[in-house]
């Protein structure tokens, strides 16, 4: 599809449910267009939302299907190693099976086939005898119910020949080498050493983030089936298009014959993006050996063993500064585990080149191979990890100049790009956090540690600043005339708990100056066309833009043409015409929290965030978003780890009862809000709400643990035991 | 008709009847979602963990997928989809959508299943582990933002909607003791 075509309108086949009324409650930004009533910047509920609580919506796994098979995936239980021997004797004489694929009778698949990253070993499941990580998927039994292949799954005799197998990653790591440059070179600026020297205060600290796992509460399913000579595919992913584009590659089959839908997604956070999940890989192998529709859905514990996460991050920080707190030198060296089946970039040093202004800034990061399954995205990838360093740094910086940390962020804006020297295209920091810390009370604060007491707890507060990187990717949608006055607009997008359907709407009927009831949203399916996924905080960039060039394309057709009339607009060329600027989005996240030294235990007690992202299209759906992102950040603060047995290399924690995430006890009322801001180089003026939230969260909890504890935390999840004190307070 | 690994049971799913011929084996879960079309109770771990599955069993809250078929036999059971049976919402999924008390929506079945039986169980007086007074004479404990977190604590929630989720229920309830 280009920017001139035409194409018929594709079916109408949108689900919508009555919208529910909406409420005015957005602050307009100065300098944006005048929004029309009911569309960009109204708090309005989600579309599907009465569908969402009625049980109505089908997620990939609920879709009804006929002559469904199911497939259960077994795994490796060594970490390295061959295959000896996998007998399927007495599966395969089991009740209602159908077979079992294995390396010996797999299709073989396209090695080549990978993600943005280059070939990827993770997709090229059953090809070979060799097990590369723990969890490996070595076989998929297949049976008419789900009952009958899992139990046929446990007759399966698996033998191996073990290996050693190294887990240990460390930054000193021997195999360690530089990462990809794929995003980006590392950065020298000004030389760090004799800034170093020169610096009134030096802080030089390690710090650590585990693995952790997007872990959303959908296992990941797909069903694929033989369909008039094309695959058809329903799968949880974030980006169909791209989905089905991998899945063509990995099969060799025409991209025209692959048809990818996700109608409904239970979260993805990082998970169902990068590619293809080994829930498709083996239900498209399956549907081609069966010759019949087959269901693959992963089991909490797969989803753990098989599905990409965050790789654990080492990193070194060093800041010199001078007595009055201007920065001399950042030197941030990183170091994140990659798998050897597939390349990676964990982009921890990404703030460090744009965040603050100083004489000199280093950055390096390294890769480390070792035996696991590849890591990929997960929420704020890179940037997560890389703030908790930096901005647990600087509040040592900070600390050690008995300064405002609040202060010390404010007296280091930069004018321009630090490494680039590109300027900013929006920068907000500093109304995050001057209004963050006015909201918060921050004035008041003792910036002493351990002055804080209420009875038997301490009670501490901190503080981080960050940004996440706003962009858009090339998407192409389509928009039809229709001839009742409705317009069906048509972009591959998904919508995975983001509200795109909700904020797409708002758009298109902005865009075409019609009420949002005028429109007929088609999403979530590979035919629509090229389009990014939800991901990198630019899936609602991307399509918007998509979305507002084809309406005014078609807005700039002369009257009287003959409906339904259908244009198209790919935005690839446009975003080509972009000027290089240093596009983000900002925010200053504050957190109380309180500490109990004879249990070690951490509560937090408020958690405010204040954001600049470009305009906001609905504020009540943003809000949640990045609440959520910040809960997500506390999860990861205070207990996420996925934990490896160095000596087996085993996961340990594949479920919800080892591997704990922030549940409705640990949460308290969180508040997020936003500054005016606009992004000048997006038709829409928006940055991306989707990561931001998570970005900032862990370091202004571990900085709040410090101001309440005096103790440094800089090895993530901050767990009891690492907090409890023997003596008991005075 | 009742072998070795099948059996025969009575399930009354929202208001209807079905006569299900199941493999032992079989989850209440996958009963409802496989055998009955009832697809809204999710399948988030299958171990009792995240509660996405909850149902109201003879209005009891249970995790239906550590919950055997055969073992409800005879059974009520109430899905998300039967608590709104006429169309109309219940106030709980009202407040979930004015007040978006979720975002992918997978684990929304079971957190209103929950919420509503949680309700239920505060009305009826019973405490938790974070009700100070336990003593047989107490008051009924206020329904605050604490006493919610801690009875809903196993309904997890990925896309972090708690805030809007304690929200919605406690404005469910306070508008309930207004009109009831």
């Amino acid at each position: 599809m280009n920017a001139s075509s035409t194409s018929p309108s594709p079916a109408p086949t949108g689900d919508r449910t009555p919208t529910p009324h909406p409420t005015r409650t957005s602050a307009p930004s100065a300098g944006t267009p005048e929004p029309l009533l009911g569309a960009v910047g109204m708090a309005r509920p989600r579309i599907e939302g009465t569908a969402k609580v009625t049980g109505a919506v089908r997620y990939s796994s609920d879709e009804p299907m006929g002559d469904l098979a199911h497939g259960w995936a077994v795994t490796s239980t060594v970490t390295r190693g061959r295959i000896r021997d996998l007998d399927t004797s007495a599966a395969l004489t089991m009740p209602g099976v159908l077979g079992v694929i294995d390396h010996r009778n797999a299709p073989r698949l396209d090695l080549e086939a990978g993600s943005f990253f280059g070939p990827d070993g993770g997709m090229h499941l059953l090809q070979t005898d060799e097990i590369p990580h723990s969890g490996r998927p070595v076989a998929l039994v297949v049976a008419e119910t789900a009952e009958q292949a899992r139990s046929a799954a446990r007759a399966l005799r698996v033998t191996y020949d073990e290996e050693p197998c190294d887990v240990d990653f460390s930054l000193d790591h021997p195999a360690a080498r530089p990462a990809t440059s794929f995003i980006g070179a590392d950065a020298t600026v000004g030389d760090v050493d004799t800034e170093l020297a020169a610096s009134a205060v030096v802080v030089d600290a390690r710090y650590v983030t585990p693995e952790t796992h997007g872990a959303a509460m959908e296992p990941h399913s797909a069903t694929a089936w033989w369909e008039d000579g094309r695959l058809q595919i329903v799968d949880s992913n974030q980006g169909p298009f791209l989905v089905a584009m991998t899945v063509a590659a990995l099969f060799r089959l025409d991209p025209k014959q692959v048809r990818v839908r996700s109608p409904h997604v239970g979260g993805g956070f990082g998970s169902k993006s990068g590619g293809c999940g080994p829930q498709l890989v083996l239900a498209v192998m399956a549907t081609a050996m069966f010759d019949r529709p087959v269901r693959v859905t992963l089991t909490r514990s797969q989803v753990f063993q098989t599905v990409s996460m965050r790789p654990t991050t080492d990193q070194r920080v060093r800041i010199g500064s001078d007595a009055d707190g201007r920065l001399r030198a950042i030197d941030h060296t990183a170091a994140f585990e990659v798998s050897k089946l597939a390349d990676y970039l964990e982009n921890c040093t990404e703030l460090t080149n744009t965040l603050y202004a100083a004489r000199a800034i280093r950055t390096r990061r390294s890769a480390v191979p070792v035996d696991i399954l590849p890591p990929y995205s997960v929420r704020g990838p890179g940037a997560t990890p890389g703030s908790f360093a930096l901005e647990s740094a600087m509040d040592e910086v900070a600390e050690r100049l008995h300064m405002d940390p609040l202060e010390l962020r404010l007296r280091n804006e930069p004018s321009a790009g630090p490494v680039s020297g590109l300027p900013f295209s929006r920068r907000n920091l500093t109304a995050c956090l001057r209004e963050g810390a006015r909201r918060f009370g921050w004035a008041t604060r003792d910036h002493r540690p351990r002055t804080g007491r209420e009875g038997h707890l301490l009670v501490g507060t901190g503080m981080a600043a960050t940004s996440f990187g706003a962009g858009a990717l090339p998407s192409t949608a389509s928009i039809t005339a229709e001839t009742d006055g409705a317009f069906t607009v048509a972009i591959g997008a998904s919508d995975i708990g983001t509200g795109a359907r909700t904020a797409l709407t708002a758009v298109a009927a902005e865009a075409l100056r019609v009420p949002p009831e005028r429109i007929r949203l088609l999403i979530a399916d590979s035919d629509l066309g090229p389009a990014w996924g939800a991901g990198g905080s630019r899936g609602t960039t991307s399509w918007s833009w998509a979305i507002t060039e084809a309406a005014a394309k078609l807005r700039s057709r002369p009257g009287g043409a003959t409906l339904p009339l259908t244009v198209s607009f790919d935005t690839t060329e446009s975003l080509g015409e972009l000027p290089l600027m240093e596009r983000h989005s900002y925010s200053a996240v504050f957190c109380e929290a309180t500490v109990d030294p004879a249990t070690g235990e951490v509560r937090v007690r408020r958690l405010l965030g204040m954001f600049a992202v470009g305009r906001v299209i609905n504020p009540l759906l943003a809000r949640s978003q990045l609440v959520g992102g910040m809960i997500m950040g506390l999860s990861m603060a205070l207990h996420e780890e996925g934990v490896r047995d160095p000596a087996t290399g085993r996961h340990l924690n594949t479920d919800f009862a080892g591997y704990h995430i922030a549940a409705h006890a640990d949460v308290p009322d969180i508040e997020a809000d936003f500054v005016p801001d606009y992004e000048p180089g997006d038709p829409s003026g928006i940055k991306g709400v989707g990561e931001i939230g998570t970005v900032g969260t862990a370091a202004a909890i571990a900085n709040a643990v410090w101001h309440a504890t005096g103790h440094r935390r800089r090895t993530l999840p901050i767990r009891p035991d690492h907090l409890v004190e023997e003596r008991p307070l005075p | 008709m009742t072998d070795g690994t099948r059996s025969e049971i009575l399930l009354r799913v929202n208001g209807l009847t079905h006569r299900l011929d199941v493999d032992n084996r079989r989850t209440l879960l996958d009963a409802l979602r496989e055998d009955t079309g009832r697809t809204g109770p999710k399948k988030g771990c299958d171990r009792g963990q995240c509660g996405a599955c909850t149902v109201l069993l003879d209005d009891r809250r249970v995790v239906s997928c550590l919950t055997l078929a055969v073992a409800a036999d005879g059974s009520d059971v109430t899905t998300v989809e039967g608590l709104a049976p006429d169309g109309e919402l219940h106030p709980l999924q009202q407040a979930f959508v004015q007040l978006d008390g979720f975002q992918c929506g997978y684990c929304t079945p079971g957190q209103l299943c929950s919420a509503v039986a949680m309700l239920a169980e505060h009305a009826a007086g019973w405490p938790s582990a974070v009700t100070t007074d336990v003593s047989p004479e107490r008051p009924a404990p206020e329904l605050d933002a604490v006493e919610v977190r801690e009875r809903l604590s196993g309904n997890l929630c990925r896309c972090g909607a708690y805030p809007s989720i304690v929200r919605a229920v406690l404005e469910t309830a306070a508008r309930a003791e207004v009109t009831g």
